[in-house]
């Protein structure tokens, strides 16, 4: 036994020598790289360029319906405008955000692995994105498509004509690199687990993106061949969709929900389990129930398929059905409540700290549970059909996407910051961001639920007067939540010169990734290690301190 | 360690299947493809479907539980199979409660 | 040393029998443990990959099943157009290439060269076989303006060249249109598979010759073979959904 030494202060902690970062240099070692870490970082930048697009389009939505008449963009670039926002935010945005980056890069450390199990599939998925994304910029410069992100048949395959065949063939590459990243991630999960970390030793986070991955690999491929019937139905006009041809249209509905139902937990259930982590590490608690959190990330992924048809509702399927549905809708709600629950007992005597991430987390739980009870109301057969189509179901849903994901993205791109480059991120104004975020948001979205209520259909460009003053609120609330985004675009890249050295464990966190230098070494591990506690164990922690032994630097 | 990593990568000892094994498989296979092309041409009313859906399914069983080797694979792998006929069975039952019932009450 | 550490330095598994890492064969990645772990990881992969291929059929097979029960005549009118002598020589000859897949499996395991060579081309020479006559069915459905959306007419449906055929009333024969559209969709699907799963056939050829697959390294064989196998099932089940409904009319 050699080189124990103690933990070095944070103060005095120093950037490790030899990291996954300046193990190579230039743009080739870069791109060609089969290394987790730097993948999640090219995805990190990847979806950060795409959703300053998408939020550019958002803005100028708002500002559009600043004023009732539509005066700022004709009605169809309107359309346009937020379709594009759609399909960004959705396909290149929300779906890879916490997966392809955070899951990325923490996955294989999290279960004390090497590297994911295939890191070339890797590399490629995210080639995919990228073509997936240039297809959709390409619809962009083109002049944009105007059938919404759902495509709606037969609007999309006769009657409009703008380019749903580029939009669907990017959107069909971006799925499959999904597909590639949740292939990975449970081949890793099942099979690269280090000695001694058994499934209930497992962080929640891989739960949660085992969870998600199971969604990934089953409903994806449906939207792709759905994608690619819309593509030949707008080429050859067979009719499939199309029922003056004996076609149905609502045949492209179900198979198009059977996957993007599912897609929103792949956009939230990645969330649930950044949180399960930031939670449990400030308030220096194991999670509450932490078995009862496992199950219910994959109770959400199985109960996710049976409930698409939600969204069909008033579109004409049958009343019996719809019935079934609705009530497989509302049992969402089971695993949603106990999570939220568990976390809520996670703080209960726990001694709470309020760092930025943990701010976020908060905010996550508050918005999430708003957006997840409106979500009841919408499968209530009745009150769906007054307010489906309505600026209700925005309001709903951008709750759970940016009230939720987006929250939860920031909290752990701000959590696993100083591991990923070793540099703490400025922490006042951070906190500042987080409340600028949390306090836009709810006057931009808040307001949709009144103006949903009262009737306001979505997905047009011009409303009555009567609607103003709550639009006004919420076009101001949007102005607001782009400051609140804007700073950490700003304070973030400050930080990798500027920003305090992290040192190995920040936040005296328990994860595996945690007791590791940061940034890591390209192999992770010197050694592979060996799990020897349970996940969350923070009496394990405050022993090991004792006996910290120096990662080789 | 070592008595570790030998214990989860017991079924790592990938079982090789003998050839009299895959020769019995591709002539059962012959066999039902000829049955089912014969079985078309007598009227059976809806049970035409019904025995050529079974025919596929059976031969299908045999190529996956033999030429894929999954007879003699591990649980995790028998698990994987199922999931996707699961699923692939929600996709079509879950939409079939739909156009079953479209219709119903309104003749 | 002391239990309650996770050992993150070579030093604190001293005494520990570990694998060393240089006795590993050279097709092992640097990031699995042992040549086991790789092995399964990769199959387990494979097997991940094809959930996702039944799910990609899976949509066809739905849309497929709406469409025969809505518009069954048509779909029984259409079917008996197939040629039943062309589409149960080419079912012969899948479930052919199939069994020399495996057989290449086996080959493979046994370190026989020249054996899974042999295989691996046969399986090539019948995926050919059945592309082929896959061909001279899709050309003969053109030209008796079969394909829709390109040439499709409804007269052979309207009025039969087979005496014995039920001719369908003109919106029920417009629907054939939607069984050939279902027809070449999924046999199309299916051949863009096989197209692919030769063109990797070519590659698994050339590095077998040179000795790739018969020192251990059985992996790359038996993930096509996943692979080519379950393009098989689609086949199995394509055949009588396409081609034998109500054949005794």
């Amino acid at each position: 036994m050699s080189t124990i030494v103690s933990l070095p202060d944070q103060s005095t902690a120093k950037l490790p020598a030899k990291s996954y970062l300046n193990q190579e240099y230039g743009l080739k070692s870069w791109l060609l790289t089969g290394d987790h870490k730097r993948i999640a970082m090219l995805y990190l930048f990847s979806i950060t360029f795409f959703f300053i697009i998408g939020g550019v389009l958002a803005g100028l939505i708002r500002l559009e319906l600043l004023t009732p008449p539509s005066d700022l963009m004709a009605t169809d670039t309107y359309n346009k405008v937020f379709s594009m926002h759609g399909i960004i935010m959705v396909f290149l945005f929300l779906v890879p955000s916490v997966p392809a980056t955070i899951g990325n890069f923490l996955i294989p450390l999290m279960v004390g692995a090497r590297d994911l199990a295939f890191p070339k599939i890797n590399l490629l998925s995210w080639y995919l994105y990228w073509i997936g994304g240039l297809f959709i910029l390409a619809t962009m410069v083109l002049g944009g498509v105007d059938t919404g992100w759902t495509f709606t048949t037969p609007l999309s395959t006769h009657y409009v004509n703008t380019h749903v065949v580029t939009a669907a063939l990017g959107i069909f590459m971006a799925g499959f690199s999904s597909i590639f990243t949740g292939l990975n991630f449970i081949v890793t999960i099942h099979r690269m687990r280090c000695p001694g970390m058994t499934w209930f030793r497992l962080p929640l986070f891989v739960w949660g993106h085992y969870a998600t991955s199971i969604i990934m690999i089953l409903g994806t491929p449906v939207l792709a061949i759905t994608l690619v019937l819309v593509g030949l139905e707008r080429i050859f006009n067979i009719g499939v969709f199309d029922p003056t041809k004996g076609g149905d249209p609502l045949l492209f509905q179900h198979l198009f929900w059977f996957y993007s139902h599912p897609a929103v937990y792949i956009m939230i259930l990645p969330g649930m389990a950044v949180i399960s982590e930031v939670i449990s590490t400030f308030s220096r608690k194991r999670v509450f129930g932490y078995t009862a959190v496992a199950f219910s990330s994959v109770a959400i992924a199985v109960f996710g398929f049976l409930v698409w048809e939600h969204h069909m509702f008033i579109m004409g399927v049958s009343q019996y059905s719809a019935l079934v549905f609705s009530l497989m809708t509302m049992l969402v709600a089971v695993p949603s409540a106990i999570k939220i629950f568990n976390w809520s007992m996670t703080l209960y005597k726990g001694s709470i700290t309020f760092e930025t991430p943990m701010l976020y987390a908060f905010g996550f739980m508050g918005l999430f549970t708003i957006g997840g009870l409106t979500g009841i109301f919408l499968a209530t057969l009745g009150m769906d059909i007054h307010l489906t189509e309505t600026y209700f179901v925005v309001a709903h849903f951008h709750f759970v996407m940016v009230g939720g994901m987006l929250m939860a993205y920031m909290a752990g791109v701000h959590f696993w910051w100083p591991k990923m480059t070793g540099r703490m991120y400025p922490e006042a104004i951070s906190k500042t961001a987080a409340v600028i975020t949390f306090i836009g948001f709810i006057v931009t979205f808040f307001p949709q639920f009144i103006l949903g209520y009262l009737g306001m259909p979505r997905r047009y460009a011009a409303y009555p007067a009567d609607f103003q003053v709550l639009n006004v609120f919420s076009t101001a609330g949007a102005s607001i939540l782009g400051i609140g985004y804007l700073l950490p675009l700003l304070y973030l890249p400050w930080s990798l010169i500027y920003g305090k050295i992290a040192g190995n464990n920040p936040w005296q966190a328990t994860g595996l990734e945690w007791q590791i230098q940061s940034p890591p070494l390209t192999e992770n591990f010197p050694e592979i290690p060996i799990m020897d506690h349970e996940a969350y164990d923070y009496e394990w922690l405050a022993n090991k301190t004792h006996h910290e032994v120096q990662t080789v630097g | 360690m070592t008595e570790k990593t030998k214990e989860t990568h017991q079924d790592s000892e990938f079982h090789v299947v003998k050839p009299p094994v895959y020769l019995a498989i591709f002539f059962s296979l012959l066999v039902l493809t000829a049955a089912t092309t014969a079985i078309s041409y007598i009227d059976l009313g809806v049970f035409n479907a019904v025995i050529a859906l079974a025919i596929a399914c059976l031969k299908a069983s045999l190529v996956v539980l033999f030429f894929m080797h999954i007879h003699y694979s591990s649980r995790l792998l028998k698990l994987t199979v199922a999931a996707g006929l699961f699923t692939f069975m929600l996709l079509i039952s879950l939409t079939m409660t739909d156009y079953i019932s479209r219709a119903w009450g309104m003749f | 040393m002391d239990s309650q550490s996770i050992a993150t330095t070579p030093q604190e598994l001293d005494g520990v029998d570990l694998p060393h890492p240089h006795e590993h064969p050279a097709y092992m990645r640097h990031h699995f443990e042992d040549i086991g772990q790789q092995r399964e990881a990769a199959n387990f992969g494979m097997w991940v990959f094809l959930l996702t291929e039944i799910m990609f059929f899976g949509g066809l097979f739905c849309a497929y099943l709406i469409f025969r029960n809505w518009y069954h005549p048509a779909f029984v009118a259409g079917s008996n157009m197939m040629s039943i002598t062309l589409g149960t020589t080419n079912t012969a000859v899948l479930i052919a290439s199939s069994f020399t897949m495996a057989m290449a499996v086996y080959s493979a395991e046994m370190r026989r060269k020249g054996q899974l060579v042999l295989f691996l081309v046969l399986t090539i020479l019948l995926g050919f076989v059945f592309l082929a006559i896959k061909g001279v069915e899709w050309t003969t459905e053109y030209q008796e303006q079969h394909a829709p959306g390109i040439n499709f007419s409804i007269q052979d449906f309207v009025h039969p060249k087979n005496p014995k055929a039920i001719p369908l009333a003109p919106d029920m024969a417009e629907k054939t249109q939607l069984f050939f559209f279902m027809y070449f969709v999924m046999t199309g699907m299916h051949a863009l598979h096989m197209i692919i799963g030769i063109g990797i056939l070519f590659f698994l050829v050339a590095r077998a010759s040179k000795g790739a697959f018969t020192e251990g390294h059985v992996m790359p064989i038996e993930n096509f073979g996943l692979y080519w196998h379950f393009v098989d099932i689609i086949w199995i089940f394509l055949f009588p959904l396409l081609y034998l409904i109500s054949r005794y009319r």
